[in-house]
């Protein structure tokens, strides 16, 4: 039971903290109003500013076409909020149930909803992050920093790691007819997501939009020149590239560090959560008034083994805020699991690459449908044997189908014939890196099961990055 | 006006980008990108890319103008 | 095993006296969402598995894929996209497209606006001051074809021949052996063999001249697929007129009659005209124009709610009946374009979802925009009106309206 007692009154007049004001917080918010909940709402949020959509940042803001401030996310109803922007939560008191702002304001609640999200993972070292010219892509202000520089015309831009951030970055700086360099530590782009067998589908693109493609090298050192400006890029097989502006696209942090000390099972995976985003104590129990929605929370799903699975996908956000959302207000025999299937994309060289399951969770992959060649095609994963996942390359109508194979469990490679069906489609292994290549770009990381502790690793899986 | 698409439901039938051009865009055959932010004279084409998306997945602020501002207050 | 063995499914569906109200019907059909009827075909009648379905890559276009072929109209015919599977389909369709649609012809069908209005509006003031007219014929029947010259190219003086054509050949498709006169069934045959001859001279002279209209364009392509063939071309451009024809004349028709069976709807509309937007898509819903997919072939075996169809089968895709689903749509009996929740089938679903949506979509709002900001005081002569035969592509055959008067 909690302070505001019974369910209802809770709904009337309970004080609602809602801890990160971006795509999942503004969406668990509306769902409230949405729900009939009355009662006190405060947003915090770090960014100054109202909640805006991060996916256009890596896409058609670089490109010039939209403006780094004009994604503010639309609203579908009035919020009737208290909004506290531009300052992080540093603290979470459970006993006291209250949220301790980083400047030492303390805001009270009955239930508290999780949704800091990530950041973007910065170059290791300082000195060189802080060079003139080298870029991380998360926020509107990163945003805007990155499109003005690339409006300069440089001579040549870097992009470091070829998760999706990465590519499509590379795409935009592409269309802007800008050289460009993309150094990727695994074997082909992508492949922490997909797998190498895509990944080489990926890379392929790459190089056919005329992007310089180093993969399985390592970036060591950024160099600057006398006034800071960053110049050259040097890599561990001894060779440089010369370029004026170095985008850091290794993935994203979650920013869980303000739970230390809470009590909650939160640690660089994410907070951990059962089905119904109630977030789970450091000895696996479900906590009554503390919710975690968005890329933070890591939730178990039924058709993954009940793994806890960490996702940084915009609809995975949405649902996850709706489903917190309903179950903070909601009596527990009200109360609804999340359970839909994840769903990503990405658009980068003209292409739209879209995934239905979890990629990360298989052992094979076959192309089902289409031509790989022609960068038109669906490829359907597996993990023993049944269907897990599948990914389309401008090939999105066919989707709804392969989800429907993951919801049943249908056997894996699906034997069916149909149409356009590659002659040669064999299952081969999905080319997943190892542990050894983590925070590679996965955007579905599979990281344990459901009784953790803050203090347990990764099982499998890696570190992710995505704006969208 | 505010824009935003739900691009997991997206299967690439472009009929935003039929109906509204200047604010939706194909990039190649499939992929849709598009101002969130588009100027208000597009209000009747966005409007009716928005109706005409066959798997609803565009959505446009449904706030009048007095609610928009954010009740902020900065530290 | 689950389905429904149910004997007369078919002949229920194309018995006419199901025409003015097919709805009971359809309820009825959902009762099994896969029924198996007299032919050893599918009929599937509920909303989530049609959606299935359509996006089915098992499920082919192709009738070589059906284990009883059906007879064809015109043999060795060279076929539109619509009949194919990918690959195929996929690189005609998009070889279309690029005069068409986006990406690369991105503002063809909003640029058309102002050509659309005064093409309306001149058919209106054909019969502005009449005081009875048929929505069907005076109105419905000589928008799109006009249209589709427009879009095509076709010179002015042609389009009479075309207008001609495409009726016989639609009145040849309900073609009806007990009780149509035969001629009906000839006048349709030859009409195709005139337009596939005539369509395929007029791409003939736009070899070397680029020009305007998707037949010179795609006569000079050169686009990543190549160029379509003289016949692919000719087939391209008769599916657009064939298909652009009925459907558009039904939408309209069953527009108009909907608004006046809704007065209440149809005032807002005089006042509002923004509401035309929301109210095509319910339209699309509530009345669409083609109720049926009347056949796909089961390329491999096809498990759907719990029936297995066999490879080979035919199957009825019952949209219409999708769109009434309870199971998907709150209240669907009710007309309502305020409905928010309205991802319907009017314009089917997945890769061979309607290629011309987006024209249809704004032919249809103008055209309703202005019948109902321009006639005055439409009322209804008999309700229901006399539908055609046919319960694949259903709509009016004639819609009466008394307008003035006192």
């Amino acid at each position: 039971m909690t302070s505001a007692g019974t369910p209802r009154a809770f709904k009337r007049d309970g004080r609602v903290v809602v801890v990160g004001a971006s795509l999942a917080g503004l969406r668990a918010a509306e769902a409230l109003r949405a729900e009939g909940f009355t009662g006190s709402l405060t947003m915090i949020g770090d960014e100054l500013g109202e909640p805006y959509d991060r996916p256009p940042l890596s896409k058609q803001v670089l490109t010039g076409w939209v403006r780094a401030g004009g994604t503010t996310l639309p609203r579908r109803r009035g919020l009737d909020a208290e909004w506290l922007l531009g300052v992080p939560a540093g603290g979470l008191d459970l006993a006291t149930k209250h949220v301790r702002l980083a400047d030492g304001r303390c805001v009270p609640f009955d239930r508290v909803l999780i949704a800091t999200g990530v950041r973007a993972r910065p170059w290791s070292v300082e000195s060189e992050a802080a060079l003139d010219g080298v870029f991380v892509v998360r926020t509107r202000e990163h945003a805007e920093s990155l499109r003005r520089a690339l409006a300069a015309g440089p001579s040549r831009v870097l992009i470091i790691g070829a998760g999706f951030t990465g590519c499509e970055i590379a795409s935009a700086c592409r269309e802007r007819g800008l050289p460009v360099t993309v150094a990727e530590l695994a074997a082909a782009p992508l492949t922490g997501a997909l797998g190498a067998v895509i990944g080489d589908v990926a890379a392929d693109l790459q190089r056919t939009h005329g992007v310089d493609l180093r993969c399985g090298v390592e970036v060591t050192r950024l160099e600057g020149d006398a006034r800071g400006r960053f110049r050259r890029a040097h890599f561990g097989d001894g060779g440089t590239v010369d370029a004026d502006v170095a985008v850091v696209a290794l993935g994203s942090i979650r920013n869980t560090e303000w739970l230390r000390g809470s009590g909650l099972a939160a640690g660089v995976w994410g907070v951990a959560c059962d089905t119904g985003c109630r977030a789970l104590d450091v000895s696996g129990r479900a906590t009554e008034d503390v919710f975690a929605a968005g890329d933070v929370a890591r939730c178990p799903h039924p058709l993954y083994e009940d793994r806890l699975i960490s996702l940084e996908h915009w609809a995975n956000a949405v649902e996850q805020a709706e489903v917190a959302a309903h179950n903070m207000v909601s009596a527990e025999a009200d109360r609804r699991p999340c359970l839909s299937i994840p769903v990503f994309w990405s658009i980068q060289f003209g292409v739209n690459i879209k995934s239905v399951g979890v990629p990360t969770f298989a052992d094979e992959v076959v192309v089902t449908q289409g031509s790989v060649d022609d960068h038109r095609f669906v490829a359907a994963y597996g993990c023993r044997g049944r269907v897990t996942a599948a990914v389309s390359f401008d090939s999105a109508k066919w989707l709804h189908h392969y989800r429907r194979l993951i919801e049943t469990a249908a056997p894996f490679p699906p034997r069916c014939p149909m149409p356009d069906q590659p002659a040669d489609a064999r299952p081969v292994p999905v080319g997943l890196p190892g542990p050894g290549l983590l925070a590679q770009g996965a955007t579905a990381v599979v990281t344990g099961r459901t009784r953790v502790s803050a203090a347990s690793g990764p099982c499998t899986g890696t570190g992710g990055r995505r704006a969208g | 006006m505010r824009v935003v698409v739900d691009l997991s439901r997206c299967e690439g039938y472009a009929q935003c980008a039929f109906l509204a051009p200047e604010a939706f865009r194909m990039h190649g055959e499939e992929a849709l990108m598009y101002d969130p932010g588009p100027d208000d004279t597009q209000r009747g084409p966005v409007l009716r890319a928005a109706a005409a998306c066959p798997v609803q997945a565009i959505l446009v602020d449904r706030l009048e103008e007095r609610d928009a501002p954010v009740e902020a207050s900065a530290p | 095993m689950t389905t429904a063995r149910t004997h007369g499914t078919l002949r229920r569906i194309f018995d006419y006296s199901a025409r003015a109200d097919p709805y009971p019907l359809y309820a009825e059909l959902r009762q099994n969402p896969v029924a198996v009827h007299e032919d050893a075909g599918y009929v599937v009648s509920t909303y989530h598995e049609i959606t299935d379905l359509l996006h089915d890559p098992r499920l082919s276009s192709d009738v070589r894929n059906l284990s009883r072929p059906m007879p064809a109209l015109e043999e060795g015919v060279t076929t539109a996209f619509i009949k194919k599977d990918p690959p195929e389909h996929d690189r005609l369709r998009r070889m279309a497209m690029r005069h068409f649609g986006p990406p690369h012809t991105p503002g063809l069908v909003a640029g058309m606006e102002g050509d659309l209005t005064s093409t309306v509006n001149s058919l209106i003031d054909d019969f502005a001051g009449k005081e009875r007219i048929d929505v069907v014929d005076d109105f419905a029947c000589r928008l799109p074809v006009t249209v589709t010259c427009h879009l095509l190219g076709v010179p002015r003086e042609d389009e009479r021949r075309f207008h001609r054509w495409v009726n016989d050949i639609m009145n040849s498709v309900d073609y009806d052996p007990e009780t149509d006169p035969k001629e009906r069934l000839d006048k349709g045959v030859q009409a195709r063999k005139d337009l596939r001859r005539h369509l395929g001279g007029l791409v003939e002279q736009r070899h070397g001249r680029p020009g305007d209209g998707l037949l010179a364009r795609l006569a000079n392509d050169d686009g990543p697929d190549g160029r379509m063939t003289d016949a692919e071309i000719a087939a391209t451009a008769k599916l657009l007129l064939i298909a652009g024809h009925e459907t558009i004349v039904n939408l309209i028709a069953n527009g108009m009659l909907t608004l006046l069976r809704h007065p209440q709807v149809l005032r807002r509309l005089r006042h509002q005209p923004d509401l035309v937007v929301p109210l095509v898509e319910e339209l699309l819903r509530y009345e669409p124009p083609v109720h049926i997919v009347p056949w796909r072939a089961a390329y491999s075996d096809i498990t759907v709610a719990d029936t297995v169809i066999p490879k080979g089968s035919q199957i009825m895709l019952m949209l219409a009946s999708g769109n009434r689903d309870p199971n998907r749509f709150h209240d669907p009996d009710r007309f309502d374009p305020d409905r928010r929740d309205n991802q319907h089938l009017g314009f089917g679903s997945g890769i061979h979802s309607c290629f011309g949506a987006a024209l249809a979509r704004r032919e249809t709002q103008i055209a309703l925009t202005e019948l109902v900001r321009r006639l005055d005081r439409p009322r209804l002569v008999a309700d229901p009106p006399p539908y055609r035969p046919s319960p694949v592509l259903r709509g009016p055959v004639h819609l009466d309206v008394e307008q003035g008067g006192d």
